[in-house]
């Protein structure tokens, strides 16, 4: 019998066989977590400091090869590619730090290690966004209404058009531009990813129903500006106005190049947080969902939903770590809180059930994944490009 | 879950507190003992640990590890415990064990003392597979159980098995002060292979005029029965037992006997015992749900087999904190206090004291305490 809404060719006993063939996948992978998987965290958080705070040792260190000093190797371009190799290195680590430990620590993936320092609840990470706030945008909105219209907030994060379901309107015109700088400024765009904020911006609440939020947010904000654009570069000005006295060369410019470094290695973790992120759900092929289809959905349904709302991207061992094997969103968004490290195992065979349900298992290159979702873009910025979805009732009367 | 014995900040100095408060800056959100860590796990202020500088084993199933800990320790008294965090099987699992070292020990490195237990996975764990150079996270030393410093009293120990440590740990302190009274020791263990730190006890017995060392094996002898504790035995063994305070640790069993003694000859208030808290709650048979009672609220209440928690607890007119309500989110995420539950996606069943419950997705599992 077929009752649901979902576009396959599946009846619902289907449905609930295949989820509950996924329900034993997980089982399985859960019951075998042990020794190596705390291994494997535990190398990539000591990993990722050493990374950090040697990165930054390497763009002070570049600092000595500016041309004041004098000496022979002191130019311009020994200077730059030292700074280059330190910024370099410093963005990996904040993309590991975000992506690969944060992200999967915060979705509780090693919670049942019980280990008091690697907790989803006490976690906090190495961006603007505070950790529990982003948990809840992220792990509940997100994870429980993936892709559903009107209640997933990142389906178009409110200012992108991102599926022809979503009613056109004039600044849509501009989302290519939006699609740039939230790209530039996804650090930023993430911590005042909110509902409260969202709403005001529609104007459905007052500020002050929120300041206590706003403080949160501004509270993390300032630490982060803190050690980035103050902490870091005063430091090495400080060292340097005495040496200024034998050396000539600014304090000033000192500081200017670590905040500039540490600047270019946020930028460098934000574009690539945001490519891989933007691949996640928006590339051709992902399905978007209607509260009505969604009604009284069972835990199979949830699972189909999951499955058809995400996309997977192809790579190597070291891509899957860089992206925190977020390359493996289904898997990721089927089994929230298992640990990263499992998901390639689990990949083929949840793609073997797939294709034994004929559901379609969305798995492509960076390249193409990316491609369609910045053509998608484009398209959706102009009126049609499909099936316009007029809004569920309580939506319908509101406007 | 956080430890309770977090050393405190600025304990050690206040300079470097001070200096670190400016540090962290550097450090966010991480602080600066996080990256001290990478250099030497010892000097971490943000966690205790120690490091395993020798193992020794005591007996076929006994073993004893020697720990430096780390610079934000502080100086324990004989007889106090200490708790360790052990890693098994991926999970970190903690443990309470008597510093079996006096404090006089001139290394600032201490001892516990573990013996394998029969269903303990820890004990286990700890007597096989831990080695020389493995960090432990620790805590600060605890515990009531230990000599008052004015003198003098004239102790009677009564212990058996592992409960010997505490003894050990308050006998060898006395004795490296230089200040032993006159001491009387029954211990009691299964076999005499089976003594934990038994070569010790007897080197000390045969070297202190003032120690009288009773070791009762049993599980020998004709007639075993005899060999346990009761007041006939003492009187044989110290006749003045009544003029004593009485130190004791050892299994239930044993503790409640000389409970028992020591009431009816009307001096139970010289008696001193130390008994270790199961960390694990017996799994019932037929469980079909029980009690649920939400420490933090202090509300008690009544939650069947297929109720989840988070239910059970808005239907007693709290609002836990909650999210998707399907197991993902790990909003709910609480600890189980004490008792047990039942995930009911997987039938598991939780009843280790710390345990991470989901409340959306357990239900009770017999009675049961949750920090909410």
């Amino acid at each position: 019998m077929k009752t649901h809404q979902y576009p396959v060719d599946l009846t619902d006993e289907q449905i609930e066989e295949f989820g509950n063939e996924l329900e034993a996948i997980r089982n399985e992978v859960f019951d075998s977590r042990g020794d190596r998987d705390r291994a494997y965290i535990l190398k990539v958080i000591k990993t990722q400091r050493t990374m950090a705070v040697s990165s930054r040792f390497v763009i002070y260190l570049s600092l000595f090869f500016i041309p004041a000093w004098g000496h022979a190797l002191a130019t311009w371009p020994v200077a730059l590619t030292l700074m280059g190799l330190g910024v370099f290195a410093l963005g990996i680590a904040k993309i590991l730090e975000n992506m690969e430990i944060a992200h999967n620590v915060l979705h509780a993936q090693w919670d049942w290690m019980k280990d008091p320092e690697i907790q989803s609840n006490t976690w906090e990470w190495d961006t603007m966004s505070p950790s529990d706030r982003w948990m809840h945008s992220h792990n509940v909105v997100h994870h429980t209404w993936t892709n559903v219209l009107e209640k997933d907030l990142d389906v178009g994060y409110g200012i992108m058009r991102v599926t022809p379901m979503q009613k056109w309107k004039p600044a849509f015109l501009l989302q290519p531009i939006y699609f740039i700088l939230l790209m530039l400024l996804f650090e930023e765009g993430v911590a005042v990813h909110e509902q409260a904020i969202d709403d005001h911006l529609k104007g459905k609440n007052k500020l002050k129903d929120f300041t206590p939020l706003l403080k949160r947010i501004g509270y993390k904000v300032w630490r982060q500006v803190a050690k980035d654009y103050i902490a870091w570069p005063l430091a090495a000005a400080l060292v340097a106005i005495p040496i200024s006295f034998y050396v000539p060369f600014s304090p000033l410019l000192v500081f200017g190049m670590v905040a500039g470094a540490n600047a270019v290695a946020n930028l460098i973790r934000n574009i690539w947080a945001f490519t891989i992120i933007f691949c996640g759900h928006f590339p051709a092929g992902a399905h978007n969902f209607t509260l009505e289809q969604v009604e009284g959905e069972t835990r199979g349904r949830w699972y189909l939903r999951q499955m058809l709302g995400s996309c997977n991207i192809e790579g190597g061992k070291l891509f899957h770590i860089l992206s925190g094997n977020l390359s493996h969103q289904i898997e990721h968004h089927l089994f929230p809180d298992m640990c990263s490290n499992r998901y390639k195992e689990v990949a083929p065979r949840v793609r073997a059930l797939a294709d034994r349900y004929g559901i379609p298992y969305n798995s492509a290159s960076l390249f193409r994944q990316f491609g369609t979702t910045w053509l998608n873009n484009l398209r959706l910025a102009f009126p049609g490009g499909g099936e316009p979805y007029e809004g569920s009732q309580s939506q319908a009367s509101h406007s | 879950m956080r430890q309770p014995t977090q050393p405190e900040p600025g304990a050690s100095s206040s300079i470097w507190s001070r200096l670190s408060t400016i540090t962290d800056y550097f450090a966010w959100p991480l602080r600066t003992s996080h990256y001290l860590e990478l250099v030497n796990p010892l000097w971490t202020t943000h966690k205790l640990q120690a490091r395993v500088v020798k193992v020794w084993d005591e007996t076929k199933d006994a073993r004893t590890l020697t720990l430096r800990p780390g610079l934000n320790w502080r100086g324990h008294r004989a007889g106090q415990h200490v708790r360790v965090g052990i890693p098994a099987d991926g999970k970190h699992y903690t443990r309470t064990y008597t510093i079996s070292s006096p404090p006089e020990r001139e290394d600032d490195c201490f001892t516990i003392t573990v013996k394998a237990i029969d269903k303990g996975t820890i004990s286990h764990h700890i007597v096989r597979n831990i080695k020389v150079g493995d960090y432990l996270p620790i805590g600060l030393p605890q515990g009531d159980f230990y000599l008052p410093d004015a003198q003098p009293i004239q102790p009677l120990f009564i212990t058996a098995g592992s409960g010997i440590t505490p003894a050990f740990s308050m006998i060898n302190s006395l004795i490296a002060q230089g200040r032993l009274p006159d001491t009387h020791h029954v211990h009691y263990a299964p076999h005499e292979f089976d003594v934990v730190l038994g070569k010790e006890l007897k080197a000390m017995d045969r070297y202190n005029d003032r120690y009288h060392l009773h070791l009762i094996y049993s599980r020998e002898g004709e007639d075993p029965s005899r060999n346990r504790f009761s007041a006939a035995q003492l009187d044989a063994l110290c006749p003045d037992w009544k003029d004593r305070d009485v130190y004791a640790c050892g299994p239930p069993s044993l503790l409640e006997a000389i409970e028992q003694c020591m009431e009816e000859a009307g001096c139970i208030r010289r008696l001193h015992v130390e008994r270790f808290r199961a960390p694990f709650t017996e799994v019932p048979a037929d469980a079909v749900g029980g009690r649920v009672r939400f420490a933090q609220s202090d509300v008690e209440t009544d939650g069947d087999s297929d109720t989840p928690l988070l239910k059970v607890a808005e239907a007693a007119g709290m609002n836990p904190p909650h999210g998707c309500r399907m197991g993902i989110c790990h909003t709910c995420n609480t600890t189980l206090v004490s008792g047990c539950v039942r995930d009911l996606r997987t039938g598991e069943v939780l009843n280790e004291a710390g345990s991470i419950v989901q409340t959306c997705i357990c239900a009770a599992a017999g009675d049961c305490e949750l920090d909410l």
